[in-house]
């Protein structure tokens, strides 16, 4: 298209603006960018006309004003008194979670389908080409609509798990699947929880050396170490040797219960006998805490707990009247107990580094333990069917792509089938596979904005929805919210082009 | 010529600068049409039956408006709105009145811009148990999930309720009543919140309405109405006034079925007269034919039979008048003298 | 050879023996199962697990579907049929609300004795894209094309046959213009005028034009409101509009975005990337909430424009990106060829890139259209009524409140059925046109 013709001698004339290809592609572009600017300003200006004949104004002051409303799924501290900017926070990381959860298990998905849809099995064959045809071919937020409503009518209510209600937990008493969420133990960080962390970035350094050990050690000699035997071990020995040590010693040691208003030396059951209600001053996801949570549970008394950071915050909460039991690390010298506080004849442990607490059924719900809501896991089950679907296409394509002569170039030098999947197949494969990957991680991040179908509370729903609709904001909601998602969309495909620029096949 | 809206829009992008937000009267005029925002659907307030024709409490505003700007209580453009469209429909001139169940709050008067023409409504939040979990009052519900609609005042409420009585809930939030229905009913929520008119009507329509109980506590006062955009006081009038006009019917006894016997002369109450413009000149001061009131009580009746007819205890809804008795009947429906 | 065999040999077959049947295990079905389902421990394992899924599945929705009730005037009615034949609390679909309602999932509120101008319009598309995807048709047949959508839009929305005309007037104006103009002044200042005449005339001209047309010749069908649009014709329409109007500016953004003119190639990329960057809900939103903010103070029309606006604009991004694969499959000799014969760069891009470039995107331009088809169910969120907003819809109503898993069933299988055999057709066209490059 670039046609070039001998430059004239003679001087600059205006009709060369149009005739001459040099100048006149100058002349398109400049007609083109007024144009673009004319058109711009002429929405700016009809915008500032709408708004100041609404009386309203452009400003982002309402991100610090209070919410007032209450979100179910936070990532990080939030109630209704906080501000709009920060409930737009736990929506964006929301988003962000389901997203990172719904890429993890779309590609799961995605590749088993894609695998098992090329199987010799019929039957298996015929089942996966159903399942990526169905989910392909109806829309996404039917989709969502209908898992959610399976996973509400198919999974008992927590009600049933009483006596004689016909539901149990599984795994030990541990897990419950119930239709508000499947509720999960919840890891408890004790004492030496940070000698657990040092241990566990040595195994990986250590993890990494032996890898590197192998891999040189072949290249030089030929011989193949257990790779995978060698990491495992290694991940595994060190941290269950410093757990179990841990739990053995320090775990083991005692602390009293302190308590306001109480008789020193009574039992946890007298004390809980003798007062009205029972408010605990407790870090919360700390061993202490799980431990005398269990024990007043175990005594069958109702608790409220007062969540404090540290002893010393849950010593002056209690000196001012908000909770009358605490528990205090065994270290804490007896001079700071509060004044009128005393200790009881029952005990605690301090608990190992970890512990798990499970989930108990409570008054109306299971109580302690981590929920992963419904609305959480119909959105992502959706989102990573859906998109699952897509990918599976793309794997059975790139497969496919491979010709078989390099499996059986494979097999004749003799290379073990794991292996030549790995080493020959999938790094053949992925370079056709990643491409249209990242457009369906883009895909499944902007379907999330669809969680207020489940009521999910995402960042369209927190900052998009009720925000701009108790403000009256929407310019500025809808704006911020734009952002967010193409910066986003921005993020995740510029990581994964660089992936795909490293395993795509060097030309030269 | 009747004028597309396509047509309009294609044209207007240039063109029709200004003409929507000077006078509403003269636009529904020109073009012999109410834009009426309503509900997506919600059971006795607004719904669209199986030939497409709008029904409901709030509908039936509507109707009203229409037949006392036009005379006929069919030119109504009934535009669907959701909780989080409505405002902007409203502002931007798609819409000349919504009548969407709105809680008539202060900074949706005000800072919004917008006019509450009046109450068509008194409600108040309340909460549906299960008669199961043997729940009394809604202070018991300490730990409970509560299934709520987003996009609402009761969401605001929820979370202040909880709040000042020091217990705790979660809040599952929820699109649409039917969703929050069926979430309700499948037990992934403990308790369903929302305007008590719309829990009933819920009620209503579960498969053993018995084994589920309304708690006594009303949380807040929702008094829903129509509203108009802020600035065309004429218009407001409009709306206002038959508004009144159907509440006032109600009070003297002017239904759908004797209304045009006693428009046809004066009779002997001189109020009955005005309102009916058989006296006075009431429907020119408000720029409106003599007999608008007679055409929007004619529409679907007084308020009282609006009532009856779409929510009242007859219904399948089957609310009681309670609050929204008239004022003769304890009550606080309420019409100024038409004077 | 065969003399030593005959001498050492007491018996030797002359003839072939007749070709036996394989043993039962190795033949018919029971080979074929063996084969496809039972080789080896671990495929028989999937295999009964594969059947128990599927024996579960069906086990738990066939007796709902088949117990289902079709004649009852309300749910409540339906129980009571119920638990009158099968018994109380047995599962038993409701279908009967398909019976009552299945015009509105499909039409919206259109008027009953009207249906047949969707109906019509939806033959003339059929009709219109047919020269489009099938090469065989004679070229001609592509005027009906261009002159559907004007023809479509009378039909659904109704009023004045002059309204379409006189919008088509301003694309013949513009072509005139284009003509008239490009021997005397240039290809430019052509083309500048033959774009800017046409949007003048729109915006002044052409209403009271059609309005002056109607006065002298009256060509009036009944006028439907765009609010009393929805179900599936709404998905239709929201979907193929998108599409078609789509498809110039999607041409247009793919060769700006393979330019060299360092800012049309910039306004290109940045407009594809920022409408592809942020998800469909968000632009409906805008159109709902925002599109009147950026309108002159008053200026307001229909949220259904509105939304078909949006929709093009989003379209336009995803068929772009198409056109620009299209653009770049081609051989670079192809653009060398062009260049050799001494076309300049539109004559190059219409009579030698683009009509191959656009045959390559065709499978992927039927992809859009499918993803946008599904997506059109967003527009619930703004309260527009597509089959899922009309089922919440229904559900408000008395006489169907509580109902659900039906509704969804019966749009999910339409969706099925349309996106299904579309993307067939997809896959045709992609075969098809590999056979031909390889």
């Amino acid at each position: 298209m670039t046609t070039t013709s001998d430059a004239p001698k003679a001087g600059f004339r205006p009709s060369q603006l149009i005739y001459d290809t040099r100048y006149r592609s100058l002349t398109i572009q400049v007609i083109a960018f007024i144009a673009l600017m004319l058109g711009l300003s002429w929405l700016v200006s009809n915008t500032v006309a709408n708004l100041s004949a609404l009386g309203k104004d452009f400003d982002f002051g309402f991100l610090g004003q209070r919410a007032g409303y209450d979100i179910n799924q936070r990532l990080i501290e939030y109630d209704s008194a906080s501000s709009h900017g920060r409930a737009a926070l736990v929506g964006i990381l929301n988003t962000l979670l389901v997203a990172a959860l719904g890429c993890v298990l779309a590609t799961i998905v995605g590749v088993l389908a894609g695998v098992l849809r090329l199987s010799k099995n019929w039957l298996i064959a015929k089942l996966m080409a159903v399942y990526v045809e169905g989910f392909r071919n109806i829309p996404v937020l039917l989709w969502i609509l209908l898992i959610f409503a399976l996973m509400t009518e198919a999974t008992p209510q927590p009600r049933d798990f009483r006596e004689g209600g016909g539901a149990s937990m599984i795994f030990g008493d541990t897990v419950a699947i119930t239709n508000r969420g499947v509720f999960v133990p919840a890891p408890a960080w004790g004492n030496g929880s940070l000698i657990l962390l040092i241990v566990l970035v040595l195994s990986l350094v250590a993890v990494w050396g032996w890898r590197r050990y192998a891999h040189k050690t072949q290249e030089e000699t030929g011989r193949i170490l257990p790779i995978g035997w060698g990491t495992l071990g290694l991940l595994v020995v060190p941290l269950t040797i410093a757990f179990l040590a841990l739990s053995m010693t320090s775990g083991r040691v005692t602390q009293p219960i302190y308590v306001a208003g109480g008789i020193e030396g009574a039992s946890l059951a007298e004390f809980g006998a003798a007062q009205q209600g029972i408010n605990a001053c407790a870090v919360p996801n700390s061993t202490e805490s799980l431990n005398l949570r269990r024990a007043l549970r175990a005594e069958g008394l109702r608790f409220n707990v007062v969540p404090v950071t540290t002893a010393e915050e849950a010593i002056a909460a209690a000196e001012a009247g908000r909770c009358n039991i605490l528990s205090l690390p065994a270290s804490t010298d007896a001079a700071t107990v509060p004044a009128g506080a005393v200790a009881l004849s029952d005990t605690i442990q301090r608990g190992s580094p970890v512990q798990f607490e499970s989930p108990v059924l409570g008054g109306f719900n299971f109580e302690g333990g981590l929920q992963l809501r419904n609305s959480l896991i119909a959105l992502w089950l959706a989102l990573s069917l859906y998109t699952g679907a897509f990918i599976a296409e793309n794997v059975r394509g790139g497969i496919l792509s491979v010709s078989k002569g390099q499996t059986e170039a494979a097999f004749a030098l003799g290379i073990k089938p794991s292996r030549t999947m790995r080493l020959v197949i999938l790094p053949q494969a992925l370079r056709v596979i990643i491409p249209p990957m990242i457009s369906q991680y883009l895909n499944l991040t902007k379907n999330s904005s669809l969680a207020i179908a489940v009521g999910y509370m995402d960042a369209r729903s927190t900052l998009g929805g009720i925000t701009i609709n108790q403000t009256g904001k929407e310019l500025e909601g809808m704006l911020l919210l734009g952002l967010f998602y193409l910066v986003t969309s921005l993020v995740i495909s510029s990581a994964m082009n660089l992936y795909n620029s490293r395993v795509k096949l060097k030309e030269r | 010529m009747k004028k597309s809206v396509i047509f309009g829009a294609l044209t207007a992008t240039g063109l029709l600068a200004g003409a929507a937000q000077a006078a509403t009267l003269d636009d529904v005029k020109e073009r012999g049409e109410l834009n009426c925002g309503v509900v997506t659907g919600l059971a006795g307030f607004g719904a669209p039956d199986a030939n497409g024709v709008w029904e409901g409490f709030d509908v039936a505003v509507c109707r009203a408006v229409a037949a006392a700007v036009l005379g006929d209580p069919t030119a109504v453009n009934f535009v669907p709105t959701t909780g989080q469209t409505r405002f902007t429909a409203l502002a931007s001139g798609e819409i000349d009145v919504l009548a969407r169940n709105t809680t008539w709050t202060f900074s949706r008067d005000t800072d919004l811009k917008f006019d509450f023409i009046g109450v068509n409504y008194y409600d108040g939040q309340g909460f549906i148990v299960p008669t199961a979990l043997g729940v009394s009052s809604a202070k018991d519900l300490d730990g409970a999930t509560v299934c709520i609609q987003t996009g609402t005042t009761t969401e605001l409420n929820l979370a202040d309720f909880f709040r000042n009585n020091n217990i705790s809930y979660e809040p599952v939030p929820v699109e649409t009543n039917a969703e929050a229905q069926q979430q309700y009913l499948a037990g992934a929520c403990d308790a369903y919140t929302t305007d008590a008119s719309g829990l009933a009507a819920t009620r209503a329509t579960f498969e053993n309405p018995g084994d589920h109980v309304i708690l006594p506590e009303i949380i807040s006062k929702e008094p829903l109405g129509p509203l108009v955009r802020h600035g065309d006081n004429e218009w407001g009038d409009i709306v206002r006034w038959t508004l009144n006009a159907l509440i006032a019917a109600e009070e003297f006894g002017v239904t759908s079925a004797n209304v045009s016997e006693l428009a046809a002369a004066p009779g002997t109450n001189p109020e009955v007269n005005r309102l009916l413009g058989t006296e006075g000149e009431l429907g020119a001061m408000i720029g409106l034919e003599n007999d608008w009131a007679k055409n929007a009580i004619a529409a679907g009746g007084n308020y009282g039979e609006i009532f009856e007819k779409n929510i009242g205890e007859n219904t399948p809804i089957g609310l009681a008048r309670g609050l929204n008795a008239q004022w003769t009947n304890g009550g606080l429906i309420y019409a100024p003298p038409f004077r | 050879m065969s003399d030593t065999h005959a001498q050492t040999v007491s018996f030797v077959r002359e003839t072939m023996l007749p070709e036996a049947e394989p043993p039962v295990g190795n033949r018919g079905a029971i080979l074929w199962m063996r084969e496809n389902l039972f080789s080896g421990w671990f495929n028989i394992l999937m295999t009964l697990v594969s059947l128990y899924v599927i024996w579960w599945a069906l086990a738990h929705t066939m007796p709902w579907v088949f117990n289902g009730i079709w004649n009852a005037g309300s749910l409540t009615e339906c129980r009571e049929i119920r638990n009158a034949t099968l018994g109380e609390g047995a599962s038993a679909a409701c279908w009967a609300v398909l019976g009552d309602r299945w015009q509105q999932l499909m039409f919206g509120f259109y008027p009953r004795e009207l249906y047949w101008r969707p109906v019509l319009a939806f033959v003339i598309f059929l009709v219109a894209i047919a020269p489009v995807l099938f090469a065989g048709m004679p070229r001609r047949a592509l005027w009906i094309t261009a002159l559907s959508p004007f023809v479509m839009f009378w039909l659904l929305w109704g009023g004045t046959a002059w309204f379409p005309v006189s919008i088509a007037l301003g694309f013949v104006l513009g072509w005139a213009a284009l003509r008239a103009l490009a021997p005397i002044a240039g290809p430019l200042v052509a083309v500048i005028v033959a774009a800017a005449l046409p949007i003048i005339y729109w915006f002044y001209t052409a209403g009271p034009l059609a309005r002056e047309l109607e006065q002298v010749v009256a060509l009036r069908i009944e006028y439907v409101p765009s609010q009393d649009f929805g179900g599936f014709m709404l998905s239709f329409i929201i979907g193929i509009a998108g599409i078609i109007l789509s498809l110039p500016l999607g041409i247009l953004l793919a060769l700006g975005r393979q330019s060299d003119l360092f800012i049309i190639n910039k306004i290109s990329v940045g407009f594809i990337e920022v409408i592809r960057g942020v998800p469909l809900i968000v632009w409906l939103f805008t159109a709902s909430l925002l599109l009147n903010y950026f309108l002159p103070p008053g200026t307001n029309f229909d949220l259904m424009l509105r939304v078909i606006i949006m929709v093009t604009l989003f379209a336009a991004a995803y068929i772009a990106e198409v056109v620009r694969g299209g653009l770049a499959a081609l051989p670079k000799g192809q653009y060398e060829a062009a260049d050799a014969l001494g076309l300049d760069y539109w004559k190059a891009m219409r009579l030698i890139i683009l009509p191959q470039a656009l045959k390559i995107s065709i499978p992927g331009i039927v992809n859009t259209f499918i993803g946008l088809f599904k997506d059109t169910t967003l527009v619930v969120f703004i309260g527009l009524f597509d089959p899922i907003g009309l089922s919440n819809a229904i559900r408000a109503s008395v006489e169907w409140n509580g109902i659900y898993w039906e509704l969804f069933v019966f749009i999910g299988l339409l969706f099925f059925i349309c996106c299904f055999s579309m993307s067939r057709y997809s896959l045709y066209l992609e075969k098809k046109l590999q056979r031909g490059h390889n």
